[in-house]
């Protein structure tokens, strides 16, 4: 049970448990994007207020597994603050970690490199990178809602 | 029981996977060596297109092609004009519904259940909206069965097409389709029957239950993928158009008109799925030496043994505790199905989690999936044993996050 103990690390199931930054803001200046993935039910949306170029804020709101629903809680915690283009290479690292290559900056990971064992894993890496994508789209301008297929 | 200790050599990924316990049968089955050293033996040895060349290989090619469709009418009690080759159950149940797509006017009704597999209802959803028809469904009972009674009251004058499953994909649950098809015809119905889950395990005999159109797919029963069957009772085949037109299909082509083959031939536009067609008479006669009714027992035999195991097991919610085939439908209480799955994967058991392409009866059921074991002949004790294991073990991970 060695590979599942790696992929539910305690970070996940804290963040599960207790997620962070849950429930999305009735504020036009957010801006949201939902994502779908009919293959496994995965169903997420995230919010993102973005000012001065800096993600002051990123929300999420869905339902999913807790591979799913813990990425999106770690990930609203450790975006909040950074530049767009900070927050694209923290995006970036964690497909990176996801795939089982080492990050190049596993600082700016913070808790999120709880998720290296997704790597053995490769059916949940869709369930963790969701809510990455979402945020990934938002931030290059998309919004609205669409699903995913893989 | 069924020897299974023999059989097992027979499926290569078995035993290039030692460790393995596949219970993921309902999606699609393993192969045996014949059927895999037949699509061989038609490339390597007469792997040239059929029904077009006059010269003996070209002969031999079609024989054993046209050969297949005689087995595989012999194996549900159909002549062979009645058998189409098609791209697989999904195919079969979208042709059938163009077929019949004229037949429905507006105000008809369409009866289908929350049982069936998203191929055996979506076509009829869009034929309900575009021929201004109504699609009902038959209340299912407590337990998520169909049952006459329920059918009975569902039936109407004005119903014209009765869409329905054989064997439910997700519940396992058997239709009693001899007594429903005998309903709908006696109010002029025509019934399209979904034996994908069906036919793999256990014995159909389309005269016997007198269906009009019947489905299903050579992959989940030791076939090759991309290869399905539409049955249709000749008078029906024959008085419909063509749904694809091309090579092989006609019987002469001029400027502004064409004359067509006569059914089945009429429905295989193109060059078919050769090889695998070839190859689909191996799991049929591999099939009928073991015996439809000794599968149908010892896929009985092993989820009875599971359920009596699962019961004692706290927080386990079982959907279908009364089965009576090879397929077991469950969550672990508080748990998302992806979860469950990973802690199966990491102890080598292999079984599906999600919506299982039939959303509608998980909807019923309340839950977003499922964790679904389905049983073939091929599996044993052994494999029962190490799901039950992997399901305890799961089961005490998941605690410890409460």
């Amino acid at each position: 049970m060695n590979s599942v103990n790696n992929l539910y690390r305690q970070v996940i199931v804290e963040h599960y448990k207790n997620p962070r930054n849950k429930g999305l803001k009735e504020d036009s200046k957010y801006h949201s994007l939902r994502l779908k993935n009919p293959s496994c039910g995965d169903d997420v949306t995230i919010q993102v207020l973005v000012e001065d170029g800096l993600v002051k804020e990123v929300r999420h709101q869905g339902t999913g597994c807790s591979i799913c629903c813990a990425s999106a809680s770690v990930m609203t915690e450790i975006i909040k603050g950074k530049t767009i283009s900070e927050a694209e290479k923290t995006i970036n690292a964690f497909y990176a970690l996801i795939k089982g290559e080492t990050p190049s900056d596993e600082d700016e990971l913070d808790e999120a490199i709880a998720f290296a064992g997704v790597a053995q894993f490769p059916a949940r890496v869709k369930c963790a990178t969701l809510s990455w994508k979402a945020l990934g789209a938002l931030l290059v301008g998309e919004d609205g809602e669409r699903e995913v297929h893989e | 029981m069924i020897n299974t200790e023999l059989i097992r050599k027979d499926f290569p990924v078995l035993t290039n996977n030692p460790k393995l316990a596949y219970l993921d049968n309902s999606a699609t089955s393993l192969k045996p060596t014949c059927v895999i050293n037949k699509i061989t033996e038609y490339y390597e040895q007469y792997g040239v297109n059929v029904h077009r060349g006059v010269y003996g290989l070209s002969y031999k090619a079609s024989e054993e092609y046209e050969s297949t469709r005689e087995v595989v009418a012999r194996f549900i009690n159909a002549s062979t004009e009645e058998v189409v080759f098609t791209r697989g159950a999904t195919d079969s149940l979208n042709m059938i519904a163009t077929m019949l797509k004229s037949k429905i006017a507006s105000g008809d009704e369409i009866v289908t259940t929350e049982l069936e597999h998203h191929s055996s209802v979506m076509p009829w959803q869009v034929i309900a909206k575009e021929n201004n028809a109504i699609l009902k469904y038959v209340p299912l009972n407590q337990n998520g069965r169909i049952t006459i009674e329920n059918f009975e009251k569902t039936l109407t004058s004005k119903t014209k097409i009765v869409a329905i499953t054989y064997m439910s994909n997700v519940m396992g649950y058997i239709t009693p389709i001899k007594e429903i098809i005998k309903l709908a015809h006696q109010v002029g119905a025509i019934v399209v029957v979904d034996a994908a889950q069906a036919a793999p395990h256990m014995k159909i005999d389309v005269k016997d239950i007198d269906a009009d159109f019947l489905a299903f797919s050579a992959h989940k029963m030791l076939g090759p993928t991309g290869l399905g069957i539409l049955y249709g009772k000749y008078q029906y085949l024959q008085a419909t158009n063509p749904i694809a037109l091309g090579g092989d299909m006609n019987d002469g082509v001029e400027l502004y008109d064409a004359t067509y083959k006569d059914a089945p031939h009429r429905f295989e536009a193109g060059t078919p799925a050769i090889a695998e067609v070839i190859a689909f008479k191996e799991a049929i006669n591999y099939l009928n030496n073991i015996g439809m009714e000794n599968i149908a027992k010892h896929e009985h035999e092993l989820s009875k043994y599971v359920i009596d195991k699962v019961k004692q097991i706290p927080n386990i919610k079982l959907y279908n505790e009364t089965v009576e085939t090879g397929i077991i439908s469950f969550n672990i209480e508080n748990v998302h199905p992806h979860d469950a799955a990973s802690i199966f994967d990491e102890c080598n058991v292999a079984l599906r989690a999600g919506h299982h392409c039939a959303q509608l009866i998980t909807s019923w059921l309340g839950c977003n999936g499922t964790l679904r074991a389905s049983f073939y002949f091929y599996n044993d004790y052994k494999d029962a044993d190490q799901f039950i294991d992997a399901l305890q073990k799961a089961v005490t991970f998941f605690k410890e996050w409460e």
